[in-house]
């Protein structure tokens, strides 16, 4: 049976099929191919949120896994994030939660937040 | 009265790009004016991932993107207002803005880019019927109180029009614990880009209504239930087909709109974009003006923004050196058959550098069909595409050779099957 998916890695949006084999066509760069694969086996995301942080700023600082998680741990990975609590300065690549779930993935800061 | 070579109205990406390309061209005499406290415009509350994959060849998070251009601003020096609003753009370049530490300012520049971007369009806009009540936001708006001041604008929300913004706010807001009943989308296609489609409803099981749209809201003081129903053809409710949601928001997704209100007192004229017509510089009909970026046309992609801002960044540099001329030979650009726009609108092909970019929207979706852009008769470039849809832009780059200059008319078309 052929599936037919659309990739998600980039905006292009690729409209891919994919045979029992796992043999990929339609894509056009190999991340396409990459992403069939994953998503016919083990789904992953890159999760992105906002974290509470004390700043004279901003209420919020956003984050993001910065690798993807296997989809099922996202609604648990979304609890863990809104337990952190961070302080100014903080930086683009701070770690606010390490290796959750024990993925390998850190949970990093996406933007300066200094004062 | 300040003197600038280069004013640019603006600080976001686009403003920035534009910046930072216009000083590596050697024009160093630049101000960036910003009405925000920060530089960056809406990629600060765009937290999501999928920006720079073009420009920096790796996926970065709105934040993330605004700081490596932030960071290129301060590293080279390059001159901005924060805090200070834009109130007027005269015929022969005179740029007020005014802000607390300096009152009203006037600076006289050589040379403008603005790239001021877009607005959305409200509840006023569409003119939804029924009551008034609160609980109904447009999308950005939602999305600036949930990511920057952390403030859930609701727990059972309904969105009108399937725009991206309108999408990830759906798996933003689920993400956080709300209840998205579903999207509604006027037009028989999705106006939003087809991997949010994919990761922000179909992973959370959302439904997407197409043809279908609000025909009226209910509640007192706040939102109560929200009533949706198809339409035909010709966009007339089918009766029958009402559903009606237990809601407390409704979110609007329903368009952008290119902010050129600072253009409207100068003797200047839009093309469909709802932005200023330019030509191959991204010049408008005042010589020295520019104009690039959502403020232009609406994108899709920060990236494609950077790109066009840095063309208007060349137009200007091009513009100081006495190197656009407007002579030589003209042409006018002309959207033909299932093309809804084009920029630029007008080429002089002997003002241009080494290529010109095309970039235009379908005005529907097609399958199997053949792109045309054409000089008189002559194809310059044939392009097949097996899908297309009016939600993503296409981008095509000509060499300036390739150009006849035997007619005076570029045509980009559709061909459809017979």
């Amino acid at each position: 049976m052929i599936r037919e998916l659309i990739c998600i890695t980039c905006p292009r949006g690729c409209h891919l099929k994919v045979d029992e084999n796992l043999n990929v066509t339609g894509n056009f760069c190999p991340r396409g191919a990459a992403y069939a694969k994953a998503e016919l086996t083990h789904p992953v995301r890159t999760l992105t949120s906002t974290v509470v942080i004390k700043s004279n700023l901003d209420n919020r600082v956003p984050v993001k896994s910065n690798n993807p998680l296997p989809k099922e741990l996202i609604a648990k990975a979304m609890e863990e994030i809104n337990k952190v609590r961070l302080s100014a300065p903080v930086h683009i690549g701070d770690v606010a939660i390490k290796n959750i779930f024990d993925t390998g993935v850190d949970i990093v800061v996406t933007k300066n937040v200094l004062e | 009265m300040l003197n600038r070579d280069l004013v640019i109205i603006g600080g976001g990406s686009a403003g920035m790009a534009a910046a930072v390309k216009a000083h590596e061209l050697g024009v160093k005499d630049i101000l960036i004016l910003e009405k925000n406290n920060y530089l960056g415009g809406i990629l600060n509350q765009c937290i999501h991932n999928g920006f720079g994959l073009h420009e920096f060849k790796e996926e970065l998070t709105g934040p993330e993107f605004m700081t490596r251009f932030s960071d290129q601003v301060n590293a080279l020096g390059i001159e901005y207002r924060l805090n200070s609003n834009v109130i007027n753009v005269s015929n022969d370049k005179v740029v007020t803005y005014s802000n607390k530490e300096e009152g009203v300012v006037e600076v006289k520049a050589k040379a403008i880019i603005l790239t001021a971007g877009c607005y959305e369009r409200n509840a006023g806009a569409i003119q939804i019927a029924g009551d008034r009540p609160s609980g109904i936001y447009t999308a950005g708006q939602a999305q600036l109180y949930l990511n920057c001041y952390g403030y859930l604008v609701g727990k059972k929300v309904f969105i009108l029009g399937s725009g991206d913004i309108g999408l990830i706010m759906a798996r933003r807001m689920t993400l956080e614990g709300a209840k998205v009943l579903g999207v509604a989308e006027l037009m028989p296609y999705s106006a939003g880009l087809n991997r949010n489609i994919v990761q922000c409803l179909q992973d959370f099981n959302i439904p997407l209504y197409l043809s279908h749209t609000v025909k009226e809201v209910k509640g007192k003081k706040h939102l109560e239930k929200v009533v949706i129903a198809k339409v035909d053809d010709h966009m007339k409710f089918i009766p029958g087909t009402e559903m009606e949601f237990d809601v407390d928001t409704l979110l609007l997704s329903v368009g952008l709109i290119p902010n050129v209100d600072l253009f409207n007192e100068l003797p200047l004229s839009f093309s469909k974009t709802r932005g200023a017509k330019v030509n191959q510089a991204m010049e408008t009909e005042i010589p020295g003006i520019f104009s690039a970026g959502n403020v232009l046309h609406v994108h899709d992609l920060v990236d494609y923004v950077v790109s066009e801002a840095k063309e208007a960044a060349i137009g200007a540099k091009l513009y100081l050196d006495g190197k656009l001329t407007h002579k030589g030979h003209k042409y006018d650009v002309i959207p033909g058959n299932g093309v809804g726009y084009v920029v630029p609108q007008v080429v002089y092909i002997d003002d241009a550098s080494d290529s010109i970019s095309f970039k235009f929207r379908v005005a529907h979706p097609f399958k199997d069909v053949n792109i045309y852009i054409k000089d008189g008769e002559t194809v310059l470039k044939k392009i097949f595409k097996p899908a297309i849809i009016p939600s993503e832009m296409e981008i095509v780059n000509i060499p300036k050779a390739n150009f006849t200059r035997e007619t005076n008319t570029i045509s980009v078309y559709v061909e459809e099957k017979k």
